[in-house]
């Protein structure tokens, strides 16, 4: 009974984190099919989106304005908008030297200086933002994180499953700016334009579309939208200039799992990752949590390295 | 190699003169991360394949030394030892794995391991690994009370290191790698199978970072998991070599002596007012040299040195001195070379070849012509071994090869030029040749004057050294030919070698290619250039759709209703026939 109970509970924070990992997940796959760039400061902008909400939160007033119960979500996606201008910045000072059409369709060589630029960058940022913020944790807890509304008894036994309300209530926000995200990739004008850089950088200028900026584009919603989700996570998790690192693995397997090239199986291969760490917790030690994540990094990459819905898969 | 020794031999007397305790260490951590970029360097400077994760290898020999004399009592001196055996052995194990895998997914895999060591390490119990002091015998157990004598040591590790990676550069190893680095499908048809370079990389690259984690853990008395398995560590290894100038040999002793004093100088001065200002510096450093000098420091200032040479470079030899005036081809002595039998090639739901059949005549010139997305390439891919059929086969006189690799194609004599030039862009074109020679000759000596000798039958000879990147179309397309024509093939398959080339541009070529014939090779090309491939084909095939539709003689098919219809056109057929 007891261990039906706690596969339940992991399986619910499971898919409850997972969906937040999700939409972290969806950032990064965003910037990888559109620019084709592995960007090592992903982990950044996911923790310049939780002193960002943070900010918003604590300085400049949404607790006062929204109060502690929405005035985190309000901030999560207000941070969005923070680091979409910083990615926006940031591509036009730097990125846009290495990326672009000039770099979609070389071979691997390429594509070297993207990824160790955006390494210097991810040194930069988080470096900086222990000059800046300093090393003390911090958390945007609101009052939600630590109730929980309880289901059951259940199937008349007497088990319980207890749902975080606050956690609860960030993966239904994280669930609902993927849908609006999916919808703007796929309805929209710039989300077309951003879908056909993708797909063939140099048909793309042929019919008139400027790809520099669908790559800026990518690389300023991409940051933005796992800056939401680090927003969300600060709110039941505290964080420090470094947490960057901690999510890294956590988004790339996700994102792997998905398949590199698909927006859409990015959020999924969130959710399983979810999924995996919160169910690991039932057989392994806390620490190993991360391992186990390793691990089913490594298994992906070995057996299935294009994911459930990945295209392309380069491979030897 | 004077260089080396003269430039230690400063350095240690340099470093000799100083008399602060922190800075003694100091300038012994500078050999240590010099050697880490060193040997980072020999397996991704010239592989190509960027590993994010060789913090891993500087962490397991850290722990190796530290963990076997915390334990077992055993000395620096033999854990040294040990943890270059563990750093190879992980390499290999670690490559075992990641190699399947290119560009972005090998980069992912590299920067996986040492973080999930570090999570490993940690829940092991050793967050914190103190050397044991010895005060009775501190030599024998490596602990120094001059701190000058561990620059020894490591300068000592760092000229072996560096020694090393002189003699590979320059041999067929260090060639091998830089192939396949410049671009590793041209160097698989040259007969190189990359697998056992890129393991034998790891391993020595592997070895030598164990061995500098070792010795860093000797000099700091703590081994801890987010000291040696940490990103910096990973990005330590890549940014001094990146600065200092990949590929080279002189980039990351360069890159390690700017960038170690500058980070651990502001860490000391600082530190405490700005904490993580090491960190920002070194991203801004590699960001500045990624935007502003990608090769690195080194090249760049060598460069500015150099001065570009602008000879004028004499025309190609368009004069036909050095070729036969035999103009009776050498008669085809009917044997079949190579069948080719039901064969299949299936992209997911698309047919690219359905059930083709046709024989290469030994001794033959083979024209293979057809409309655009026939599948004329994707024939050839196949023949080389960058497709499998999903059926059929194809046997090489009486070598079934169908399920062969495309570097084992090659030595079993196929050799092929691509559609779109693949060069490898930094070598010399007497160096491109040479490479596809290695599997063949391994007189080092003899593999170069095969080389030369196809690059004199192409008629590129005044060319022997010029570096590929500043040739032109024709020069390209006769060097891959050279290339391929230089270990000596039965079969050479010629992929569009026309295409774009002038009027006497492709005078000459054809004139390459009947003397080739006349060596014994069989040929079999494809081209658009019809006028071109009726005097040059004896035979022709005609592929429309994936799917052979005709096969004969040059005359009977460009007379075929069914190829005028697809491919030659009513306008072509009616001015041909004057």
């Amino acid at each position: 009974m007891i261990l039906i109970e706690n596969i339940l509970q992991s399986l619910y924070t499971g898919v409850i984190v997972g969906c937040i990992y999700g939409l972290m997940c969806v950032g990064l796959a965003l910037i990888f099919s559109v620019m084709r760039v592995i960007n090592f400061a992903q982990g950044e902008s996911l923790m310049l989106g939780m002193y960002a909400a943070f900010f918003c939160f604590a300085h400049l007033g949404m607790q006062a304005l929204f109060g502690s119960y929405v005035g985190p979500f309000i901030s999560a996606l207000l941070a969005g908008i923070f680091v979409f201008v910083f990615g926006i910045v940031v591509y036009e000072a730097l990125l846009k030297h290495v990326t672009g059409m000039r770099v979609a369709n070389t071979e691997g060589e390429g594509h070297y200086p993207q990824l160790t630029l955006t390494l210097g960058l991810s040194l930069i940022i988080a470096n900086g933002g222990l000059l800046l913020f300093g090393s003390a944790p911090l958390t945007m807890r609101t009052p939600l994180s630590s109730s929980a509304w309880e289901l059951g008894p259940l199937f008349g036994t007497d088990m319980m499953l207890f749902l975080n309300q606050g956690r609860t209530i960030a993966s239904i926000v994280a669930i609902a700016v993927a849908v609006g995200v999916s919808l703007f990739i796929s309805r929209s004008r710039m989300g077309t334009m951003m879908r056909a850089a993708a797909d063939n950088p140099q048909a793309a200028t042929y019919v008139g579309i400027h790809v520099g900026k669908s790559h800026r584009l990518a690389f300023a919603l991409g940051s933005a939208i796992t800056a939401v989700a680090g927003g969300l996570i600060a709110t039941y998790y505290p964080f420090q200039p470094y947490i960057g690192i901690e999510f890294v693995i956590i988004m790339y397997t996700g994102v792997l799992l998905g398949g590199m090239g698909s927006v859409y199986g990015a959020f999924l291969g969130g959710v399983t990752i979810g999924l995996v760490q919160q169910l690991s917790t039932l057989v392994l030690p806390h620490q190993l949590q991360n391992a186990a994540i390793f691990v089913a990094f490594l298994l992906i990459l070995l057996f299935r390295p294009q994911g459930l819905f990945g295209k392309s898969v380069d491979r030897v | 190699m004077a260089i080396i020794c003269v430039a230690s031999l400063i350095y240690l007397i340099l470093t000799w003169m100083i008399k602060d305790r922190y800075y003694q260490l100091m300038f012994s951590i500078v050999p240590i991360w010099a050697l880490v970029g060193v040997a980072w360097n020999i397996f991704s400077g010239y592989s190509g394949l960027l590993s994010f994760g060789h913090a891993a290898f500087f962490g397991l020999g850290a722990y190796t030394v530290a963990l076997l004399m915390v334990f077992f009592n055993i000395s620096p001196w033999f854990g040294l030892v040990a943890s270059g055996f563990v750093g190879a052995l992980s390499g290999v194990l670690i490559g075992w794995p990641t190699f399947r895998l290119r560009g972005h997914y090998f980069a992912l895999a590299m920067l996986a391991f040492p973080l999930a060591l570090l999570y490993i390490f940690d829940w092991l119990g050793f967050q914190e690994v103190t050397l044991p002091m010895k005060r009775e015998e501190p030599l024998l157990y490596m602990q120094f009370e001059d701190q000058r004598l561990y620059i020894v040591v490591a300068m000592a590790m760092l000229i072996s290191a560096l020694l090393i990676n002189l003699a590979l550069a320059k041999s067929r190893f260090g060639m091998a790698l830089l192939a396949i680095k410049q671009n590793e499908a041209a160097a698989m048809a040259s007969g190189i199978n990359p697998l056992p370079w890129k393991f034998a990389a790891i391993a020595i690259s592997g070895a030598f970072t164990a061995l500098a984690g070792g010795l860093y853990g000797v000099v700091l008395l703590i081994v801890t998991p987010a000291a040696v398995f940490g990103m910096l560590s990973s990005a330590q290894a890549l940014i001094v070599t990146l600065f200092g100038g990949i590929g080279t040999i002189a980039g990351p002793v360069i890159g390690a002596l700017v960038l170690i004093p500058l980070g651990e100088i502001l860490h000391a001065e600082l530190g405490d007012k700005l904490p993580g200002i090491q960190g920002v510096v070194f991203g801004a450093a590699i960001i500045t040299v990624v935007l502003a000098a990608p090769e690195g420091i080194w090249p760049w200032l060598l460069s500015k040195f150099k001065k570009a040479s602008t000879d004028e470079l004499p025309p190609l030899g368009l004069n036909t001195d050095s070729f036969v005036r035999n103009s009776v081809p050498a008669p085809t002595t009917g044997k079949v070379l190579m069948r080719v039998s039901d064969v299949t090639v299936r992209f997911g739901g698309l047919y690219a070849l359905k059930d083709v059949n046709f024989d290469v005549m030994e001794g033959e010139i083979l024209g293979i012509i057809g409309p655009n997305g026939a599948g004329k390439t994707t024939l050839f891919n196949m023949l080389n071994g960058f497709v499998t059929p999903v059926s059929g086969q194809k046997i090489l006189i009486d070598q079934d090869i169908t399920q062969f690799k495309t570097y084992d194609i090659c030595r079993a004599g196929i050799g092929r030029t691509f559609q779109i030039v693949r060069p490898f862009k930094q070598m010399s074109v007497l160096d491109n040749v040479v490479i596809a020679t290695f599997f063949a000759q391994s007189n080092t000596d003899k593999a170069y004057v095969m080389a030369q000798d196809a690059i004199e039958l192409v008629g590129l000879g005044s060319r022997l050294n010029t570096v590929v990147a500043g040739l032109t179309t024709v020069e390209l397309r006769l060097m891959e030919l050279a290339r391929a024509l230089a270990p000596a093939p039965r079969l050479l398959l010629l992929d569009e070698i026309l295409a774009g080339l002038g009027s006497s541009e492709t005078e000459h070529v054809l004139k390459v290619i009947e003397l080739i014939r006349q060596t014994g090779v069989t040929i079999a090309i494809i081209e658009h250039t019809m006028h071109a491939m009726v005097r040059l084909a004896d035979r022709m095939i005609v592929l429309d759709h994936g799917q052979v539709c005709a096969q004969g003689l040059p005359q009977e098919v460009t007379n075929n209703p069914l190829v005028i219809e697809a491919y030659l056109g009513k306008r072509w057929s009616a001015r041909a026939q004057h």
